[in-house]
């Protein structure tokens, strides 16, 4: 196959419905809570979200303006050949969606202020490597609203207060936010590993499907409790009050040293895109995610 | 709670009528403005300069739209709020300054905000978060754009608004915020979420 034009052509397909269209998991979500919702004000916000989304799948529109920081995750199987092609070919599909979908150019230069106008720029679009097993590519795209990125959080936890310290971080990064991220709100937390390895782990939390269960049963349980928590805050649908402030919680660790407690929060605002692909050694594509419209 | 749909240029007593909890449509003009406008806008009014439009009535939206060039005319794509708490460093002014009528954005703004929307008359309009082809469809023309310079998100799009919303009022001109109300509740609630999370 022809790794680099399948990849650009891949690229833009999944970037093009990430941000028109929801996975289904996050669509039924919505609806649920639309259903339940007893506040006034919560549930008008919520019936404009289903409108909005309703909209935007129709039209081909982005659902949001605000079409985000573009984040790839790559499983490559190990077999798979000229893998040094990807990158460039994810951004190349970054700034062709840029034109043709459009997405809102977000990508500024930290100390100039320029903004590149292209969504890419350097270490962006980012991409997360991991090498499997195999001859199939499989690439997510994660594109992550600004709103929601500005309330994540990272806390360097006391050993000693464990689980009950991160419960609270958790409770605590929730009323900080509020308004802010755009709820309901899916969040992805990690622990353990070290700053930079829980931080990437909570935010690789959110491409978990949110009706399924953490196939550890402890940490399942965990997960209901923190999203029942967080939903007893009453900070509602776009912090205008009401029963649903988080969708899911996602949970993820890895080990931690002895004298650290990492923890860190991810969100994702009601508009939590995603969107997965696989391309096959015979050079098909399966989509995961979305059906390809 | 009362609907009110309001033509600029809006008066201060026609904000005056309006209380938390009311829902507004708003037709007319509308231009948007993030940080960097608020910036520039507030700067050159330091130094004496016009702005390219004359505010008073206005409503000021806080959203960063996709915008396509058709042709010779501009098209907006989608065109949601952000997040408005980062302007709380410009708003006071800018409505003391340039007597903007509506503050159009999402998640609330703080004490200076509420403070000078009581004293100059000026309500916040709260537009669903990311609702951004909602938005659009009541957008009916692009009628200019400036500072292009700060790019597509950061720069001023002047619109033509036909029945924009609903925009909840959440800050009225008598004082009262609604997201601080939401916000004291889930304070008040925060011991009894930590005492059934076993949090001591």
């Amino acid at each position: 196959m022809d790794i680099e034009s399948l990849t650009e052509k891949v690229g833009y397909d999944l970037l093009r419905l990430a941000v028109t269209e929801l996975p289904r998991d996050v669509k039924e979500a919505l609806q649920k809570a639309h259903r339940e919702e007893t506040s006034e004000a919560g549930k008008t916000q919520l019936k404009a979200i289903l409108e909005n989304i309703q909209l935007a799948e129709r039209t081909h529109t982005p659902m949001c303006q605000d079409t985000g920081t573009i984040i790839f995750y790559i499983r490559a199987g190990a077999e798979v050949g000229r893998l040094e092609k990807v990158e460039n070919a994810l951004i190349e599909a970054t700034r062709r969606a840029t034109v043709e979908v459009p997405l809102r150019p977000n990508a500024v230069d930290p100390f100039v202020g320029k903004n590149t106008g292209d969504n890419t720029g350097r270490n962006i679009p980012f991409v997360n490597w991991e090498i499997v097993p195999g001859n199939s590519l499989e690439i997510t795209v994660l594109p992550k609203g600004g709103g929601s990125e500005n309330v994540c959080m990272l806390g360097m936890l006391v050993p000693g207060e464990g689980l009950q310290g991160l419960k609270k971080f958790v409770v605590d990064a929730v009323m900080k936010a509020g308004a802010k991220p755009c709820p309901p709100n899916i969040l992805g937390v990690a622990v353990g590993g070290g700053a930079d390895v829980a931080l990437k782990l909570a935010k690789k939390a959110l491409l978990r499907p949110i009706d399924q269960h953490n196939s550890d049963p402890e940490i399942s349980e965990l997960e209901r409790e923190l999203l029942e928590a967080a939903n007893l805050t009453g900070i509602g649908p776009m912090g205008l009050g009401g029963r649903f402030t988080v969708l899911g919680v996602n949970v993820d660790y890895a080990a931690r040293h002895p004298a650290s407690y990492p923890a860190a929060v991810a969100f994702n605002c009601w508009a939590a895109r995603r969107a997965t692909a696989r391309i096959l050694e015979n050079g098909e594509v399966e989509h995961i995610t979305h059906r390809n419209r | 709670m009362t609907v009110y749909r309001l033509t600029t240029p809006i008066s201060e007593d026609e904000t005056r009528k309006l209380k938390v909890n009311d829902e507004i449509y708003i037709t007319g003009t509308m231009v948007t403005a993030r940080d960097q406008a608020h910036k520039r806008a507030l700067e050159l009014h330091a130094e004496n300069k016009k702005l390219p439009l004359d505010l008073e009535g206005l409503a000021v939206f806080h959203c960063g739209p996709i915008v396509k060039k058709h042709g010779d005319k501009w098209r907006i794509v989608a065109a949601g709020p952000t997040t408005s708490t980062r302007m709380d460093i410009f708003e006071g002014d800018f409505i003391k300054n340039f007597k903007v009528r509506v503050i159009i954005g999402k998640g609330g703004m703080g004490q200076r905000t509420t403070e000078a929307m009581q004293r100059y008359g000026a309500v916040y309009g709260a537009f669903t978060g990311g609702a951004a082809v909602l938005a659009a469809k009541a957008i009916d023309e692009v009628r200019a754009v400036e500072w292009f310079d700060l790019g597509m998100p950061e720069a001023l799009w002047i619109l033509g608004a036909k029945e924009f919303g609903p925009l909840t009022v959440a800050i009225d001109s008598h004082g009262n915020n609604l997201f601080e109300d939401v916000r004291d509740r889930a304070e008040e609630n925060r011991k009894a979420i930590y005492r059934k999370l076993g949090i001591r």
